[in-house]
Order: C-alpha cells, then sequence, then structure tokens
C-alpha cells in the first residue's frame, strides 16, 4: 500500500515539474541565466545583483536587444547555498539552454557551478570575489569582481607608503574572509609585512571586543586589517571605536563597499580607510576619469529604480551584463563558443569595477589601478591621500 | 510472517521499477540530478530513520557524518593520494569509528539532552572542516576528485542517477530487513520504552550504539557520494541547517517508515525547485507547507496517509 | 585585570540575550512540552519592526511598544494556528513545525521588510563608559538592566501570581493541572505570547549594539537552545545562568584560547557538562513511567 503511494506520489511530482519546464525557445529571443544568492547569509551581494541584472535586461530590450534579439533571464536564488547553485546551474544548462551565465554571488556556489559550465562548454562570468575562480585560468570562466589578493596588495601598498609594517588581523571565518586573510597573509612578505597577531570571528558573532582587545594588548600593532563582509566588519568598527583604537589605523576590504556600511558603523566609520570600486566616490572623480560617466550613470539608474544606495556589488552584476552583451554584439552569435572568444577579447571596457582588459591568461583583466583607496570623512567615502 | 517478506519485496520491487522508469519521462539532464540528489538524501534519511524511527533517538548533528563521507573522498585522493573508492570506505569506517567512540557517552542522554549533544558534536566537525582550510580548502570548499572504477569514469548526472539509485535500492534493502531482524526488534522495543526494553533483557546501550553506527554509515556513504556526484564540496553540508534538512526529511516522510524517508527526501528536494516560480515568496510557502503537512499528517506523510487508505478499505 | 573585564562584560552582555532566548524556550517548554525552534524570530521581530516603526518617525519608546504587541500577536497565532491544531502529535512533529513556522517568519520579513542589516541608535548615546580600564558600551547596561528586569518580573508573576501559579502548575503536571480545572490551552497560549514578548525585548535591547536583519534569529535560536539545556531544560533559574555562561564561555574563550575555536569551545564544555550531569546544571531527574 505505502509503495504504491509513494509511486502515485512520485510522478505526480514528475508531472508536475515537466509541466512547469518551458517549450522551445521563443523566436529572436535569448536565454541568459543567473544563479545568484538572493537569500541566505549573502543576500546583500545577491540582493543588488539580481536588482542590477532584471533592470538592465530590461532596458536592453527596450532599446530593442541584442543584435536584434531580445534577452530573455532566468535568474534562479541559490539561498547561499552551495549544493542547490550546483543543481540550478544543471538546470540553466540542460532545462532552459541559456547561452551564457552572468551571477555566482560567493565563491563557494561559484567553485561548485563551475564544473557544469566547462562541462557543457557555456561561458560563465562570476561575480565571486576570491582569485581561485580565475586561477588557474579555465577556459569558460570570468569574473567582474577585483580579487582578494588584489585587496590586499592595496592594503598592503597604500600601508607601505605610510611607512607602517606591523599590523593586526582580525578576519570573519565565512567564505570571504577566509579567503581574503589567506591571500594577505601569502603576500604580506612581498611588502615586508608583519602579521603580529591574527584574530577571527564568527560571520553571526555580535561582539568583537574580546577579539580587538587582544589586539590592542599586543605590542608593536602599526595598524588593523579587517577582511570580512556583512554586517560582522560593521560591528568590529564600532567596537574597534568602542575600546578607543582609533588612533591605530585601520583598513577595511571591498567587502563593505556599500553605503550601509557606513550607516551601520556609524561615526566609528571615520578614518577607516578601504580599496574598493570608483561607482562608491562617482561624484567626487575628475572630470578626467575615464570611469566617470560609466560609474554617475549607473549610480543614479540604479537608485532611482531601487531607492537604495548603490553598491559595487551590484556594479559587478552590470559589468558581467555588459563584457557579455558587448561580446554577443561583436560575435554577432549567439553560439557559446563564440561568445566565449569574443568575451576573452575584451580590451579597454570600461566598467563600474574599472578598465577591464581580458586576455588567454587573465580572466579578469583589471590591475590594481582599478581600486581606489577611500577614506570615510563626514559620513561620506573620500579619495585617501596618499601618504598621508 | 509472509505477507511482511511480501510487502517488503513488494516495496523493493516497486522501488526498482520506479527508478527504471523515470527516465522514461525525464525530459533533460536536469532531472536526472534533481532525482539523484533525492536519492541521496533519501539514503542518509533512511540511515537516520533507523536511528530516530526504529531505536528512537534523536540527532541534531548527523550532517557532521555525511560531512566526514563527503571530505573523505575530497581529502583522500588529493592529500592523502588513497584511490577514490577506498577513500568512499575509508570515510564511512572513519564514520563508523566516530560514532562508536562518541556514541556510548552522547547516548546515555535522554530527548532534548541528546538533541543538544548531536547537535553540539555536529557544530563541532562542521568548525573543523571550515578551519582546517590546508586540507579542507575552508569556507569556499574543495574540488573532489572523479570516481573511477576499474578504468570506467563515472560522470555525468545520468550515469550517477543510476549509481545513487542503486545505492538507494541497496540502503533500502538492507533497511527493510533490518527491521525484522532480532536487531530491528530490539530497537523497536527502545522505541516503545528504554524501561520496558531493558527490563525483558535488551541489552539498551549496545543496540542504541549499533542504531547511531548504522545510521552514520548510511549519512558518510551518502556524502561521498554527493561530493563525487558534485566534483565540489563546502563544509554546509555537514552544517547544523543540513542536520535540520534530514531529521525533518526524516519526520515529514514518516518515523520509522523506509518508504517514508524517500518520500520526505523526494518532496523536501523537489519542493524549492517547484518553488522557484514564485520568486520571493518560495520561502514563505515551503515553511506553510512544512506547517500543515505536519498538522495533517502528524505522523508523517507515509504512515499517515497508508492509515487513511487502510481504514477507508476496512470500512 | 582590565582585559579580563573587558571579556567578562562583553560576555555578559552576549549571556544576557542567550539568557532571555533561552528563557523563552523554557517557557514554552514548560506549559506545553515544546522545543520551539521559531524562537529566535521573535528576537528578530522585536529588532526589525522598531526599526521599521522608528524609521516611520514613531518615537523610539512607542515603536518598541508596537514591537513587542506585534510579537505577541504572532506568539499568539503561532500557538493558535500551528500549535493547537497539531494537540498530542509527537515531540519531534512539534519541533518541526516550529522549524517550518520560523522559515515561514523568515520568509514574511524578506517581504514585509526587506534583506538588508538594520541599526538602532544606542538608548543613552555611544561614548563607552570606563571601569577600571575596560571600555563599555552604555547601552550593555541596558542589556543586562533589562535582562534582569524581565527576570524578576517572570519569577514576581510565577511565584506571586494566581495565572502564574497555573503555569507552574500546568508545567508540573498537565493532566493534574485540568482536572483542578486549570484551562491548559489558555495556559499555553499565555507562554506563547509571554515567550515571544520577552524576545522581542531581547531584540531591542540587543540591536543597537548587534544590528538586525531578518535572519539574526537562527543563530540565537541555536545558542538559545543550547543555553536552556546547559541550565536544564524546563528550569527558568537554569535557562538565565546557561545563557550568561555560554556568553561567558564565549567572551573567555575567543580571549584567552582561540577565536577561530571560540564556538567548539563553547560545546566542548557543555558536551563535558552533559555526560557529568546528564539533566543539564538545574534539571530535573525525569523518571520513565512504563
Amino acid at each position: 500500500m505505502t509503495s504504491k503511494t509513494t509511486l502515485k506520489f512520485m510522478l505526480a511530482a514528475g508531472a508536475l515539474s515537466v509541466g512547469l519546464s518551458h517549450g522551445a525557445l521563443a523566436q529572436g529571443t535569448v536565454k541568459i541565466g543567473s544563479v545568484l544568492s538572493v537569500t541566505g547569509p549573502s543576500s546583500f551581494l545577491g540582493e543588488p545583483e539580481d536588482k542590477t541584472l532584471r533592470l538592465y535586461v530590461d532596458k536592453i530590450n527596450a532599446a530593442g536587444g541584442v543584435a536584434g534579439k531580445k534577452i530573455e533571464l532566468v535568474i534562479y536564488d541559490d539561498g547561499g547555498d552551495a549544493n542547490k547553485a550546483r543543481t540550478f546551474a544543471t538546470r540553466l544548462i540542460e532545462d532552459d539552454e541559456v547561452i551564457a551565465m552572468v551571477g555566482g554571488t560567493t565563491t563557494g556556489s561559484t567553485m561548485a557551478m563551475i564544473p557544469v559550465f566547462e562541462e557543457a562548454q557555456v561561458p560563465f562570468i562570476s561575480l565571486a570575489g576570491a582569485i581561485e575562480v580565475i586561477d588557474p585560468v579555465r577556459k569558460f570562466v570570468f569574473k567582474t569582481p577585483h580579487t582578494d589578493k588584489m585587496a590586499c596588495e592595496k592594503i598592503f601598498e597604500d600601508l607601505k607608503k605610510r611607512n607602517l609594517t606591523k599590523i593586526g588581523m582580525i578576519s570573519g571565518t565565512d567564505g570571504f574572509g577566509a579567503s581574503m586573510r589567506a591571500q594577505c597573509v601569502k603576500v604580506a612578505p612581498n611588502y615586508g609585512m608583519q602579521i603580529l597577531i591574527d584574530e577571527s570571528y564568527g560571520p553571526r558573532d555580535s561582539d568583537m571586543t574580546a577579539q580587538l582587545t587582544k589586539i590592542k594588548n599586543t605590542a608593536g600593532v602599526q595598524a588593523v586589517v579587517n577582511p570580512g563582509f556583512g554586517q560582522g566588519p560593521a560591528i568590529v568598527t564600532r567596537n574597534y571605536a568602542q575600546l578607543g583604537m582609533t588612533a591605530t589605523p585601520f583598513y577595511q576590504s571591498h567587502g563593505v563597499a556599500s553605503k550601509s556600511f557606513i550607516d551601520l558603523a556609524g561615526p566609528a566609520a571615520e578614518g577607516v580607510r578601504l580599496p574598493a570600486a570608483a561607482l562608491l566616490v562617482g561624484d567626487k572623480l575628475p572630470e578626467s576619469d575615464p570611469q566617470k560617466k560609466v560609474v554617475t550613470e549607473y549610480k543614479q539608474a540604479y537608485e532611482s529604480a531601487t531607492k537604495q544606495p548603490v553598491s559595487t556589488f551590484g556594479g559587478h552584476a552590470y559589468d558581467g551584463l555588459f563584457i557579455l552583451v558587448e561580446a554577443m554584439k561583436r560575435a554577432n552569435s549567439t553560439d557559446p563558443q563564440k561568445i566565449r572568444d569574443e568575451i576573452e577579447k575584451t580590451k579597454g571596457f570600461v566598467g563600474t569595477g574599472g578598465i577591464v582588459n581580458m586576455s588567454a591568461t587573465d580572466h579578469l583583466g583589471l590591475d590594481l589601478s582599478a581600486f581606489r583607496m577611500l577614506e570615510i570623512k563626514g559620513g561620506d567615502w573620500n579619495l585617501a591621500q596618499s601618504g598621508s | 510472517m509472509r505477507a511482511l517478506v511480501n510487502h517488503r519485496i513488494l516495496t523493493l520491487l516497486v522501488l526498482a521499477a520506479m527508478i527504471a522508469a523515470l527516465p522514461l519521462i525525464f525530459p533533460s539532464s536536469y532531472y536526472f540530478r534533481v532525482a539523484s540528489l533525492v536519492w541521496v538524501s533519501a539514503l542518509a534519511a533512511i540511515g537516520l530513520n533507523i536511528l530516530m524511527g526504529q531505536a528512537g533517538q534523536v540527532s541534531l548533528g548527523h550532517a557532521a557524518f555525511f560531512g566526514i563521507g563527503a571530505y573523505a573522498v575530497a581529502i583522500g585522493p588529493a592529500h592523502l593520494g588513497v584511490p577514490p573508492w577506498a577513500a568512499l570506505f575509508l570515510g564511512a569506517l572513519l564514520s563508523a569509528a566516530l560514532a562508536y567512540l562518541v556514541g556510548r557517552p552522547i547516548l546515555r542522554l535522554k530527548g532534548h539532552y541528546l538533541a543538544i549533544a548531536t547537535l553540539g558534536l555536529g557544530v563541532l566537525v562542521a568548525l573543523v572542516i571550515s578551519t582546517e582550510s590546508r586540507w579542507t580548502g575552508g569556507p569556499d570548499g574543495m574540488p573532489v576528485a572523479r570516481l573511477t572504477l576499474f578504468g570506467w569514469r563515472v560522470a555525468g548526472s545520468d550515469t550517477w542517477y543510476w549509481v545513487t539509485g542503486g545505492l538507494l535500492l541497496l540502503g533500502t534493502w538492507i533497511a527493510l530487513n533490518l527491521d525484522e531482524t532480532p536487531t530491528g526488534r530490539a530497537f523497536r522495543a527502545l522505541h516503545d520504552s528504554e524501561v520496558a526494553a531493558q527490563v525483558v533483557g535488551v541489552d539498551v546501550a549496545r543496540f542504541k550504539l549499533q542504531a547511531f553506527v548504522i545510521a552514520a554509515v548510511y549519512a558518510s556513504l551518502a556524502g561521498s557520494a554527493l561530493a563525487f556526484m558534485n566534483g565540489f564540496i563546502n563544509p554546509d553540508q555537514a552544517g547544523f541547517l543540513h542536520s535540520v534538512e534530514l531529521v525533518t526529511i526524516v519526520v515529514l516522510g514518516g518515523l520509522g517508515s523506509v518508504v517514508g524517508s524517500i518520500v520526505g527526501a523526494a518532496v523536501l528536494v523537489t519542493l524549492p525547485q517547484v518553488l522557484t516560480v514564485f520568486h520571493e515568496y518560495e520561502h514563505l510557502l515551503l515553511g506553510l507547507i512544512i506547517i500543515v503537512a505536519m498538522i495533517f499528517m502528524r505522523n508523517g506523510i507515509v504512515p499517515s496517509l497508508s492509515g487513511l487508505l487502510f481504514r477507508r478499505a476496512r470500512s | 585585570m582590565a582585559e579580563f573585564l573587558q571579556f567578562l562584560i562583553s560576555g555578559l552582555t552576549v549571556g544576557a540575550v542567550y539568557a532571555l532566548v533561552a528563557l523563552g524556550f523554557t517557557l514554552i517548554y514548560n506549559a506545553s512540552g515544546v522545543v520551539n525552534f521559531a524562537q529566535g524570530e521573535f528576537v528578530m521581530l522585536g529588532g526589525m519592526v522598531t526599526v521599521f516603526t522608528s524609521a516611520a518617525g514613531m518615537p523610539l519608546p512607542l515603536a518598541a511598544l508596537i514591537a513587542v504587541g506585534v510579537a505577541v500577536v504572532i506568539g499568539l497565532m503561532l500557538h493558535r494556528f500551528a500549535i493547537e491544531p497539531a494537540r498530542g502529535a509527537s515531540a519531534v512533529t512539534l519541533i518541526i513545525i516550529t522549524i517550518g513556522a520560523s522559515i515561514l517568519l523568515r520568509g514574511i520579513a524578506t517581504i514585509v521588510f526587506d534583506k538588508q542589516f538594520h541599526k538602532l541608535p544606542a538608548f543613552t548615546g555611544d561614548t563607552p563608559v570606563d571601569i577600571l580600564g575596560a571600555a563599555v558600551q552604555p547601552q550593555s547596561f541596558w542589556v543586562l538592566g533589562g535582562a534582569a528586569v524581565v527576570v524578576l518580573v517572570l519569577y514576581v508573576f510565577l511565584e506571586h501570581t494566581l495565572l502564574g501559579k497555573a503555569v507552574l502548575a500546568t508545567a508540573a503536571n498537565r493532566l493534574a493541572a485540568r482536572l483542578v480545572g486549570i484551562n491548559t490551552t489558555t495556559i499555553m497560549a499565555l507562554a506563547f505570547g509571554g515567550s515571544a514578548a520577552i524576545g522581542a525585548v531581547a531584540g531591542i535591547l540587543v540591536t543597537p549594539i548587534t544590528l538586525t536583519s531578518y535572519d539574526v534569529g537562527t543563530l540565537l535560536a541555536l545558542k538559545g537552545f543550547a543555553a536552556a539545556m546547559l541550565g536544564g531544560m524546563g528550569n527558568p533559574v537554569g535557562a538565565v545562568v546557561g545563557g550568561l555562561l555560554l556568553g561567558l564561555l564565549e567572551a573567555f574563550g575567543a580571549g584567552y584560547i582561540s577565536s577561530t575555536y571560540k564556538d567548539a569551545f563553547a560545546f566542548v564544555v557543555i558536551l563535558i557538562v552533559l555526560f557529568a550531569a546528564p539533566q543539564g546544571l538545574f534539571g530535573r531527574r525525569v523518571v520513565e513511567r512504563v
């Protein structure tokens, strides 16, 4: 009896999912897929990415589409779960038959999805931070955000200019924080940096005064670096001020590059430095800056459509989408292989994250100049005066 | 007794027929992928159900064994030079050993205290996995080498559908048989009343430990299968939320019902896939469905529905 | 000394929140035998509703009051529409229902509110107070004081009011309570409402320190449950001690041992305590009836 019930149920479930799968591609449209962490612990990254993709695909379609074809955007929410992301990746390839993918909010879900796209030979532009996404280079995998290694280098460069070489670190134990911490430890010797103390906190911790007290009581620490994202760095920054440590220069990472960080950390954020894309300081860029036009337009469009402050995370999705669209135009084709070849030839693409010059050995195409060193002053981002 | 044997064989036959027939209605490999996930979750849940449904002991940290199985096949070939198939058995052995070692003290605890102790064990294992990044790749996870058996490279959604389906059949067969052995009867006596079982001479501690070790091995094998199938693994699979998901599958499907665990896995794995059409209402609906299902089928889907059918047949 | 004091206060502040969550667990568990895994969502509601109503221009005390009210209504609805219809179901079934409820409440929160993090201004400013070299946020005193008031009110209610005694009687023996004329359904509703209120108060008090978002509840439920078990399930004193102890273990673990393994440290201690005292620190010995 029970088995029959099961069978009926399974068949019904099967039939239901068959019914939900779409029919053949409509004439004159191409499908672009995306798997994002719109919910879950990384939703503050995934949500602006989701909104950006939807906003700009609508804009592109309203303007006539790409090479005469409208874009149909298929977005799935992995909830921050890499296994789920992997399933949705298979769904995009096998069921939706997308020609390319812009997505993968976290490094964890990106890494889980890479085998699917490599095997299907469909281009995948990732929005995740860690360097392992593009190093070693995989034929079909690209990414738009600066790597965590670059963030460490940018911070250490700035520290070196200020003649500070003995640092303390406090990192989140989430994927972003742990990966950036590892990169920082690795490149520190290249810049003559000495890490005197290396602390960490859980991604959901609500009080980091214990770790910071240890750093405070470590003799010789000249600056503190906090790789992390989410609400953690905001709490670290508040605790930093609470413990009266603000005389020691404090560096955040590009993981906090949205206005909400300043808002959450409040006055404690004053004087904090971080490497981030030009997008955050669009209005303060000189007119001659090549990125000025792109970043102010994106900021304006995003903020008026969503009523939320712009973040570099949404900017990465913007860059990914337009690198893809430009490549599709150049290839004048919907063949994934041809699109891939054109993505790799991207040169001089001006995005929110920097000027992108890709090659067969570089699937990111950004150098350290794409990062600006910012300092929070008067509750706003400012370009830091180097060497001060 | 004969009826029982027949019932068991019938269940297995239906399951086998279903695994064989489903591909006929699958329009793309994506469906193979989802079905394989159902088989893997079902395998882990059947094991957990032996512990929860038959022996009556809760575990809120069972994903730890799933994680050990998964990371064994990831770490073994990558760092220790162990062939993938051997790593699978090594993982199962390691899970069994851990379950055996911690089982004795932990299983002395009762009810919610057992729940928190197993939860603690799960948190510890997950924490070690996500911290020791030299070995495990940290929170972002690590790649898993493909399984090769006698030169045959096991890859692709379709292949894994059959491999995991076969594993599930094997697991179901063992669980159904266990049900009818003296061990199985001892488990059920434990579930009904530990004191009563003790009084009639059941070695309570030994049987609880046996159930715990069996459940750990099931979870470990399921974890290894998932890791091979994905070619990638991350610490979420060993985490608290995955433990909760496994318990939910068992209870939703029906405590003590082997078929229930398969149905529970089918529901909980396919629901999020089906609910994607509702976008932001997805989680709201998932929660609502779980609540409503548990209120109206409080003994789980399979026992409640079959109870309903039997009653109707009798009246 | 200053270092020790810093860890101590940090631990007590975090611990006070765990204690309130554990107290919420205990109250519902005593009245109904349900382990409510949606307890963390009450904390989330307290913080989020206060953030959004005060952003809409409501003065903070009024916003806080509304938040407690909303949480209580949700607590009562949880009891009326999810727990009451499943009366008599097994303990695990009820746990799964509350897990479903927590997923549902989080889902609703993402739609009604959003998925961003939010802050609340500290009640009496951000200037740290110096205590023998330890820098303490004034909000810490609000959390500790608030928790103490909640515990005191609950104590007076349970020990010195008729209704409170009815709750205790129901906790001791549900059948006997019903036999002496106590409406146990009302008592259960009261427990859910009260527990929701305690959770919401915790959320309001702690949001200025910890920030809040729709999904802060999951981890708090886990920690609160651990605290309740450490103290001994069903004992309000145990819940408070368990909560404070857990907070202190984490702070001292992070401070003196290893910040990476501080959660592990806390759970190892819980395991050791349970091996030594299988009913938690203050738990009753339960004799299994055959």
